[in-house]
């Protein structure tokens, strides 16, 4: 790989050297030596000589001699060049060496306006040309940006040897632009520029079509202002589209907070404060496990999200039947008791915590699967939200799978609905009370996992979701999965297209608002369960 | 006459508050102006400080006890009257600072200045005079009540429920207080006080009378709580928390009553924080945290929920506690402290102390009639 | 007498009813008055076309087996329930109870008994009694008004009818389950109601407390429309009054309680054979 494109690099500087230099043979030392002369036709030579010669310290001379930090000194004739940081460490430009005693009286190389468009043009097509892909990436917006006609030349000279089709079109675009503006420009390479830019489809070029030339065709200015209409039409159908997708991002995190307590506020009834604790303590069995896969096992990080899910929803389900069995069980029948006493548990777990890993947020690692974005038509989609939206609709699914199918399921169901008949038909109800519990605990266990990824992972994790958790229940519908699935979608997508007009606090403040006047007017939530059964 | 009527509406325990803090409103200011700072008796300031903030609290237990004890009425959100009541407050003195800020600008405070307003929002209109403000500390927090309580109420928002949206309610003020675009000093609040009514609010005096009207108002707070629920009102309350349905098929509009008695006591909470402000010297958004509201709940439950008695008790209590913790090398140990009484009050004592005291008190008389039944009893039997 | 009044009148009115517009008919004779009721909950039928017409002073006992309806009947008069369809007036014809809430239908003076004895428990007998008077019942009328004086005469003589005067200073959460039922028809009385829906008022009572409840009820009667529903035949026996058999959400039959044993669905449903 670094062969090939060491190899690269050797092609390229060839054909720069092929491209540019009258003199290419010239060597380095001897171009410097040109500045030393004090004169601009000599400096002029030296500026293409040290362009053509695809030295590697051609960038840090060139630049230093464009911004008046390049230095000759006049007794020995050798040239220098002070850092651009930092205005004490002169360098040796013959070596690229910082030097520790310069020598007193040095004199600064004098450029005219001429000399100084020569500087910019022969460092511009020194990045055009630069090993380094990212740098001619940006070399490329640059120009694009820029709109400096005479980068063209330049342009026209990488756009030839140019091997990556990415950066190529990069290339494409910047001419493109270029042409749009140039006065001499032909209608059909106008035309093509047009149809370039409209590929691109971003703000840029709107801006580049909106700044063709003034003498250009009218067939050429009315087929650039159809294309910007046609950008701004998508641009604008994108950002809906983005919306929606950050929407449905949030919603999946409100989703997974919300799923365990839809379980044991939305089927038991039981009021749970501390469930946002629960989420907290996923999380930080995550910071857990990868502590450990840090210590002895670095090379299989990425498996310790994995790893951590079945522990995590298997310690958070320990705490919930704990809490269940401990205090919960005395409080049936009380929902505002079982509200305070959870509240205080919630504070001693969150005491806990803060004692056993301290107050401060805890560095929690994102595996490579959950790094990194992919370009989906133009919208950048992070690996991580994506896994999350996966994730949620797997948990939520395995959710519904688990209570259709499995005997816990069906006893948790025939206990909600009857208590009485259910005991009397065997069904040792306390049993399936702390089953139940800790089954939502452990869902809310590997909400934290997942939450871990994307939150910072402190003590106070749970308070930021518990009053978002029980709006997203209560707006779906008490005992509804389905609807607490929509509710908290819903309620993802309504926040992010809030947020442009309003602000992020103002827009959740909003959301808030409305939620309280929709309890009033339908206070058992969107699908609410009718009939007599539900008054008592 | 009178002095009947008035003993008649007070149960024992009332009338032992009712002393103990005519007591403590006169001689604790008293004490702290005019004995030697190294007398026994003497109470220093900071002390007279910690003590009026505690009666603050009270009020605004006495106050939550009010929907809570009586009614069922588990709200969330009065830390949020609390607080509004604070900032009314907090408003005035802000306008009471003149051209004495910081940036020495008569007609904006501060932080105005400093978000480079030009001129006073509407809102803060007429908090320079007193009076005006005196009947925001009440009528704002009162009004948000009112509101509030009207739409959840009609539509029978009920227990948790209520309590949620109470809580949302909070949480809503809180994160709009922490916006500076809001007007109301943002993240850093309302402080930097200087005078209030013309006194200088730092004065030994002045703080000495902050005191005595606070402990003042604990009186009459009480007093009106007590007289709502001893007469026929008081009665629907409990009615309402122990069978509201039945209450409504008894003809009472259950909502009014829930709504009378929330937008009364929000009013009382809002005066116990204006009283609070002045008293502390700020008041910024954390007020408005839900933690702060379901802590004055448990203060109340400490005490003995639907006891008045108990609840400003329990204020004072759990307070005192909350100090004595957190100034001591035991202050980590606080929140598991905290935690600790909410699980224990409601699974133990769910009465409370006062509630639990009462218990006591009347099964020992109880027994002490039931032994003498039967002592009679065996007397006749001798015959 | 009654019975053949309500049971010709009652056809005329459907026809003025459904003839003219939705206003209520202007005359009948019906206290209460039922037609075509019918709701469900979740697709489950609870009642279907009801009808029914209770005429002013008239005793009413209501049978029929579990399921038949008869407490969301009481539920749809009461202001609990709403009905999906059908007409529902009081006085006359004079109140569409549909559209009126629980607290302003126990205002124009329909009373409920609850099945399970309902008296709130941190309250002594007295008090209970005394929140149940009739009279203005706003939040400032409580605070201010007559209630808070003396009306002891007044509950105690209602304690007297209900027979719980010697418990009037006791908490009705420690009464007995024979005494909390009195202790709700007492409320009921105190009420003054126009009409009193007393449901299942001797479940769980002795002989001799069933037999008290029935004179107890025969006597509120003297002053009061009172509606019954009951299990227990010799309780109804008792009140000696019309009955109606309720099955599946409508009317079976109706009629003496002779008349209504004797009838052979009735025996089928619900009495046995």
């Amino acid at each position: 790989m670094i062969q090939v494109r060491a190899f690269c690099a050797a092609v390229i500087s060839l054909f720069a050297v092929l491209m540019f230099a009258p003199a290419a043979q010239a060597d380095f030392a001897s171009s410097l030596a040109r500045f030393a002369q004090d004169e601009f036709s000599e400096t002029a030579l030296a500026i293409d000589e040290i362009a053509a010669s695809g030295d590697s310290r051609a960038q840090q001379v060139l630049e230093a001699l464009g911004s008046a930090r390049l230095f000759v000194d006049p007794a020995s004739k050798k040239v220098y060049w002070r850092a651009a940081t930092s205005a004490r460490t002169i360098h040796d430009a013959a070596n690229g060496e910082p030097v520790v005693d310069p020598p007193a009286g040095l004199q600064v190389v004098r450029i005219n306006n001429r000399l100084r468009g020569a500087t910019l043009n022969a460092i511009g097509a020194l990045t055009l040309m630069a090993p380094d892909p990212a740098r001619r990436r940006a070399a490329a917006e640059s120009i694009f940006k820029s709109r400096d006609a005479s980068a063209l030349a330049p342009l026209e000279a990488a756009i030839k040897v140019e091997k990556d089709p990415s950066i190529a079109t990069l290339f494409a675009q910047a001419r493109a632009v270029l042409m749009l503006a140039a006065p001499q420009a032909t209608k059909d390479q106008q035309l093509e520029a047009i149809s370039i830019l409209r590929m691109r489809a971003d703000i840029g070029a709107i801006a580049a079509l909106r700044s063709t030339n003034a003498s250009a065709d009218a067939d050429v200015k009315a087929l650039a202002a159809d294309a910007v209409t046609a950008i701004e039409a998508r641009l604008k159908l994108m950002s809906h589209v983005q919306n929606v997708w950050y929407g449905l991002s949030l919603g999946s995190v409100l989703l997974l907070a919300a799923i365990g307590l839809a379980i044991t506020f939305g089927v038991m009834g039981v009021i749970n404060m501390a469930h946002g604790e629960m989420v907290m303590l996923g999380a930080y069995t995550t910071f857990v496990v990868q502590e450990v896969f840090r210590a002895y096992a670095p090379d299989w990080f990425d498996w310790s999200l994995p790893v951590a899910l079945p522990l995590a929803f298997l310690f958070t389900g320990l705490v919930g039947i704990a809490i269940e069995r401990g205090v919960i069980r005395f409080l049936y029948g009380r929902p505002l008791e079982t509200l305070l006493a959870t509240w205080g548990v919630s504070l001693i777990l969150q005491q806990a915590v803060r004692t056993i890993f301290g107050p401060s947020n805890r560095e929690v690692g994102a595996p490579s699967y959950m790094s990194g974005a992919f370009d989906l038509f133009g919208l950048s989609v992070t690996w991580g939200r994506m896994w999350i939206i996966v994730f949620t609709l797997f948990v939520f699914v395995s959710l519904l799978l688990a209570l259709k199918h499995t005997s816990l399921g069906l006893h948790m169901r025939a206990v909600t609905q009857n208590r009485r008949m259910a005991s009397a038909m065997g069904i040792r109800t306390p049993w399936v009370d702390a089953m139940t519990f800790g089954l939502g605990s452990g869902l809310a266990g590997i909400a934290g996992v997942a939450l871990s990824q994307i939150d910072n992972v402190s003590p106070n994790l749970g308070q930021s979701y518990i009053i978002d958790s029980f709006m997203v229940v209560v707006f779906g519908g008490v005992g509804n999965l389905w609807g607490t699935l929509v509710s908290a979608f819903a309620l993802g997508v309504a926040n992010k297209f809030l947020e442009p007009v309003a602000g992020a606090v103002l827009a959740k403040i909003f959301i808030l608002v409305l939620l309280i006047l929709f309890i009033q007017k339908r206070p058992r939530g969107l699908f609410a369960l009718k009939g007599r059964a539900v008054e008592a | 006459m009178i002095a009947k009527v008035f003993f008649e509406r007070y149960d024992r325990a009332g009338l032992i508050f009712l002393g103990v803090m005519a007591t403590i409103a006169i001689f604790v200011p008293l004490s702290n102006l005019l004995l030697p700072t190294d007398s026994f008796l003497h109470v220093p300031t900071y002390v007279m400080s910690l003590v009026g903030k505690y009666l603050c609290y009270a009020i605004l237990a006495l106050s939550l006890d009010l929907v809570w004890g009586y009614c069922g009425i588990l709200s969330l959100g009065h830390g949020a009257f609390f607080a509004l009541g604070g900032y009314a407050m907090g408003m005035y003195l802000m306008r009471q600072i003149g051209s004495r800020g910081v940036y020495g600008n008569p007609d904006l405070p501060d932080f105005m200045v400093f978000l480079n307003w030009k001129e006073i929002p509407w809102f803060w209109y007429g908090f320079d005079m007193f009076p005006f403000a005196l009947l925001m500390m009440a009528l704002v927090p009162g009004l948000l009540a009112f509101l509030f309580g009207w739409l959840a109420f009609r539509s029978r928002v009920t227990g948790v429920y209520l309590s949620i949206i109470t809580q949302a309610m909070t949480y809503a003020l809180l994160l709009a207080f922490f916006r500076n675009d809001m007007g109301f000093g943002g993240n850093n609040g309302l402080t930097d006080f200087k005078d209030i009514l013309g006194f200088n609010i730092q004065a030994q005096g002045t703080r000495a009378a902050l005191f005595f009207a606070t402990a003042l108002l604990l009186i009459l707070s009480y007093m009106l709580a007590r007289w709502m629920v001893t007469t026929a009102f008081g009665k629907v309350l409990v009615a309402v928390r122990d069978a509201e349905s039945r209450t409504r098929f008894l003809g009472y509009r259950v909502e009014h009553f829930k709504l009378l008695v929330f937008t009364v006591s929000a009013a009382m909470a809002g005066i116990a924080g204006a009283l609070y402000v002045p008293q502390v010297g700020i008041i910024n958004p954390s007020e408005f945290s839900p933690a702060n509201s379901i802590e004055a709940v448990i203060w109340v439950a400490v005490g003995g929920r639907g006891t008045l008695v108990g609840a400003a008790l329990g204020a004072v209590v759990v307070n005192f506690l909350k100090t004595w913790f957190t100034t001591g090398f035991l202050a980590p140990y606080w929140l598991f402290m905290l935690g600790a009484l909410f699980i224990g009050v409601t699974l133990a004592m769910p009465k409370g102390i006062v509630g639990t005291l009462q218990d006591w008190s009347a099964r020992r008389r109880e027994r002490a009639t039931y032994t003498e039944k039967s002592a009679q009893k065996i007397a006749e039997q001798g015959e | 007498m009654n019975q053949d009044q309500s049971q010709s009148q009652a056809p005329a009115d459907i026809a003025a009813f459904e003839g003219g517009t939705k206003a209520p008919p202007a005359v009948t004779s019906a206290l209460l008055y039922l037609d075509g009721v019918s709701v469900s909950f979740d697709g489950y039928r609870a009642i279907r076309n009801l009808s029914l017409f209770i005429e002013p002073g008239e005793m009413r006992a209501i049978i029929g087996p579990n399921g038949a309806g008869k407490t969301t009947m009481m539920d749809i008069v009461t202001g609990k329930t709403r009905p999906d369809e059908g007409d529902v007036l009081f006085d006359h014809g004079k109140h569409d109870l549909t559209k009126l809430d629980e607290t302003a239908i126990a205002e124009l003076g329909i009373g409920r008994k609850f099945q399970k004895p309902t008296v709130f428990e941190s309250h002594t007998v007295a008090d209970n009694v005394l929140l149940a008077l009739s009279g203005p019942r706003g939040p400032f009328a409580s605070l201010f008004g007559w209630r808070n004086k003396v009306a002891r005469e007044k509950v105690d003589a209602i304690l007297e009818t209900a027979g719980l005067l010697e418990h009037r200073a006791r908490l009705a959460g420690e009464i007995s389950h024979g005494q909390k039922q009195w202790l709700e028809i007492g409320m009921l009385l105190a009420q003054d109601p126009a009409i009193l829906l007393v449901d299942e008022p001797v479940a769980g009572m002795t002989d001799h407390e069933t037999e008290l409840t029935a004179a107890l009820l025969r006597q509120i009667n003297k002053e009061h429309t009172v509606i019954v529903v009951e299990h227990d035949m010799a309780f109804v026996r008792a009140l000696d009054c019309k009955v109606t058999c309720l099955h599946e959400g409508s009317v079976l039959a109706e009629g003496s309680l002779d008349r209504v044993a004797g009838d052979e669905r009735v025996i089928e449903v619900y009495l046995g054979r």
